[in-house]
């Protein structure tokens, strides 16, 4: 069935408002999706790891989360699914299981690319069925914006701070889900929010129905680590694709596909300069920033599409 | 009908664990506890359990799968020593805290500094504050039957705790010895099913665990769980006066040996029991008045009952296999004295750190302690009160 984003909006809300979320943040909006994403007769048992998300949807007494929810800590999120699909798996097998219920993990980028990385690696390798759900605000937002393994080069953050000697984050980033596929997982994808949804709505439903681990990378907006004001979300996701920053495509059994192309491939500036995090690049003398990072955007995609085009 | 076999403690705990068939067995392998899991691997692949087991990548990932597998509904277990169950630690406490009932066994070793692989209990003291209940084995018939209880105490709906099974590193996890096994059927019917009132996958209603508690929630969990751990002592006994009656053999919080009109005594735990109650005899038929308390369950600490059997004693020496590098005794010395210390007359009170790092403990060792704890009873003069036993003189081997 074709996708219709007024149907898809017309489904009973999973992820409750009354959150504790920042206007303008990307995490409600990827959670809301995700479970949209889900097929109403289906139930869910959601795994979260430590996250401003965690934080702010399941506050004692209160809880963002109509369907079962665990939160257990920072770096083992995938581990803590391990244990649920497998109980799932004994369940289903003294059939003691009445419904239909899918593993989704979440964690943002601290908890995926980097602390939870072991666990996330191990769960993939041993084939769960499960799908996780990383929201990618490139940085440790819970504690103030620090630099995660998924902050941009050149991207200002408390622990990268531009300066006399310094203009932010050393690095580029770690190519996540490039990371992901190499376990030979049977889905991985890469979204944000766009248009209508159609993309994150589709690739997360393909990751879900998907039997084995799946994993999806939303590209995840946060107002006040990137600095930008909360009604630019969309915006900020908009220039991200249309800037090949944050490319959109799946891997589905080993095969790349290119989701998106940009009619025109706009530079990285026009990205850069919508955020507060980027405001020194544009300082007299920092040129050469903006260049370099150009150049890194240019050499990612040239290979993501050689992959694209080789399957 | 018990059967007679001969196992080591790994392996009657192993077995234990094939007659419950857990539903979910989450393993990560380091000595001593590794044979756990590879007997049970045996039994999966000959098809003698229904257990889920996950093969995962470190120890703070099979606590983390326990804790979802648990959370979900099912009996979760798993198995682990020394540096494994302190990367266990975080996630130890957030199990307990959760309420969940994972049952986890410890074959008790050294702490890494140097790296060792020999038994002391300086890991499972290191998780004595985890929320965890911890019962700790003299031989591998305690493990075995004290794995038989621990669901059930763990699962008591007034306790909803994990338990930790402890038995001695290669001394009790390797060591063959004999044992009366219970047949599959008896232990089924004893630990019966798991039936959790709440749990992620129950179609009725969702449930959401492991909260952010602010300032006006946290306490209130926190001494709930204080609460529950108070509840847990009633629940050992009542499952070991369940275990006595069905299969014969009588546990309590702690076993007294001839302590009933003694007047030097040693508190200790686990194998060395064995070695001390030797001493304990042979001083007994020189007319000394000597006997030993060998504690099973530390946490909850059982510090009433202690206390109350220690009260007549003249003069105790604890025994701790750990070091707490408090500068004041380890743990056990520190948790029996402050059981006593509301009593109106008690003994005076000596701590001896030994065996770390599988250093031997011998009855001449055992009955000079009761020499030195006679001369305290006579003069009431306690000298050193944290002293260390069995280790050579560094300086002297030097020259």
């Amino acid at each position: 069935m074709a996708y219709n984003l007024r149907e898809q909006m017309s489904k009973p809300e999973r992820f409750a408002p009354g959150h504790r979320l920042c206007a303008g943040c990307g995490a409600g909006v990827t959670c809301r999706a995700m479970m949209r994403a889900l097929e109403p007769e289906d139930k869910a048992v959601v795994c979260n790891a430590t996250s401003c998300l965690e934080v702010s949807s399941f506050q004692y007494p209160y809880t963002a989360w109509e369907d079962s929810y665990i939160h257990a800590a920072f770096e083992n999120t995938s581990a803590v699914a391990s244990g649920v699909e497998s109980a799932l798996r004994a369940m289903k097998k003294k059939g003691k299981l009445k419904d239909n219920f899918k593993i989704l993990a979440i964690g943002g980028d601290g908890g995926t690319y980097d602390i939870g990385f072991q666990s996330l690696s191990g769960a993939l390798e041993r084939g769960h069925d499960f799908t996780y759900f990383c929201y990618d605000n490139e940085a440790y937002m819970n504690t103030g914006t620090q630099r995660s393994s998924a902050t941009p080069r050149f991207a200002s953050a408390t622990t990268t701070p531009p300066g006399a000697e310094s203009v932010g984050k050393k690095e580029n980033p770690k190519d996540l889900t490039q990371i992901v596929v190499a376990h030979g997982v049977p889905y991985a994808a890469q979204t944000t929010f766009m248009g209508n949804f159609k993309d994150f709505h589709e690739k997360a439903h393909r990751a879900i129905y998907t039997e084995g681990p799946a994993f999806v990378n939303v590209l995840c907006p946060c107002p006040r680590g990137w600095q930008y004001p909360a009604e630019d979300l969309a915006l900020i996701c908009k220039m991200a694709v249309d800037t090949c920053v944050w490319p959109l495509y799946e891997v589905v059994e080993g095969k790349w596909m290119l989701s998106y192309e940009p009619k025109k491939k706009l530079p990285v500036e026009e990205f850069m300069r919508l955020q507060g995090r980027f405001k020194h690049c544009f300082k007299p003398g920092n040129e050469w920033t903006i260049q370099a990072a150009q150049e890194y955007v240019d050499r990612k995609w040239e290979e993501l599409l050689t992959r694209c085009s080789q399957d | 009908m018990s059967i007679r076999d001969r196992l080591s403690g790994n392996e009657a705990i192993a077995t234990a664990m094939r007659q419950i068939n857990p539903d979910v067995f989450a393993m990560f392998p380091i000595t001593p506890s590794t044979e756990i899991p590879q007997y049970f691997a045996q039994y999966v692949a000959d098809g003698r359990v229904d257990t889920e087991f996950i093969c995962v990548e470190s120890e703070h990932s099979s606590m983390s799968a326990c804790i979802g597998a648990e959370a979900a509904g099912c009996r979760a277990i798993t198995a682990t020593s020394s540096a494994g169950l302190s990367f266990m630690n975080e996630v130890l406490y957030v199990a307990a805290s959760c309420r969940l009932p994972i049952v986890l066994a410890v074959a008790c070793r050294a702490l890494t500094g140097p790296i060792n692989i020999n038994h002391d209990y300086s890991d499972s003291m290191a998780e004595r504050d985890s929320g965890f209940i911890q019962i700790y084995a003299e031989n591998n018939q305690e493990a075995y039957d004290n794995y038989l209880q621990a669901h059930r105490i763990g699962e008591t709906p007034d306790v909803r705790l994990p338990v930790m099974i402890c038995e001695d590193g290669f001394i009790t996890s390797h060591a063959l010895e004999n044992i009366e096994l219970e047949s599959d059927e008896a232990v089924r019917a004893f630990v019966g099913e798991y039936h959790p009132e709440n749990y992620l996958l129950k179609s009725e209603n969702p449930l959401a665990v492991g909260p952010y508690g602010t300032s006006p929630y946290y306490m209130e969990a926190r001494v709930a769980q204080a609460e529950a751990m108070k509840n847990a002592k009633r629940a050992i006994l009542d499952v070991a006066a369940d275990f006595e009656k069905t299969f014969g053999r009588k546990y309590g919080l702690f076993e007294p040996y001839r302590l009933e009109d003694a007047e030097v005594a040693l508190v200790l735990m686990g194998s060395s029991a064995g070695t001390a109650r030797a001493a304990v005899d042979e001083l007994r038929e020189q007319g000394v008045r000597a006997g030993l308390i060998k504690v099973r369950v530390f946490r909850p600490f059982p510090a009433e009952e202690l206390a109350e059997a220690l009260k007549d004693c003249k003069a105790v020496a604890v025994l701790d296999k750990s070091e707490g590098f408090s500068a004041c005794g380890g743990p056990l010395f520190a948790e029996t004295a402050a059981a006593c210390v509301n009593l109106d007359r008690r003994p005076k009170m000596v701590d001896i750190v030994y065996g770390l790092g599988g250093r031997d403990f011998t009855v001449d060792q055992a009955k000079r302690v009761f020499a030195r704890l006679e001369k305290i009873a006579a003069t009431g003069e306690t000298g050193p009160v944290y002293t260390h036993m069995g280790q050579r003189d560094l300086r002297e081997e030097v020259q």
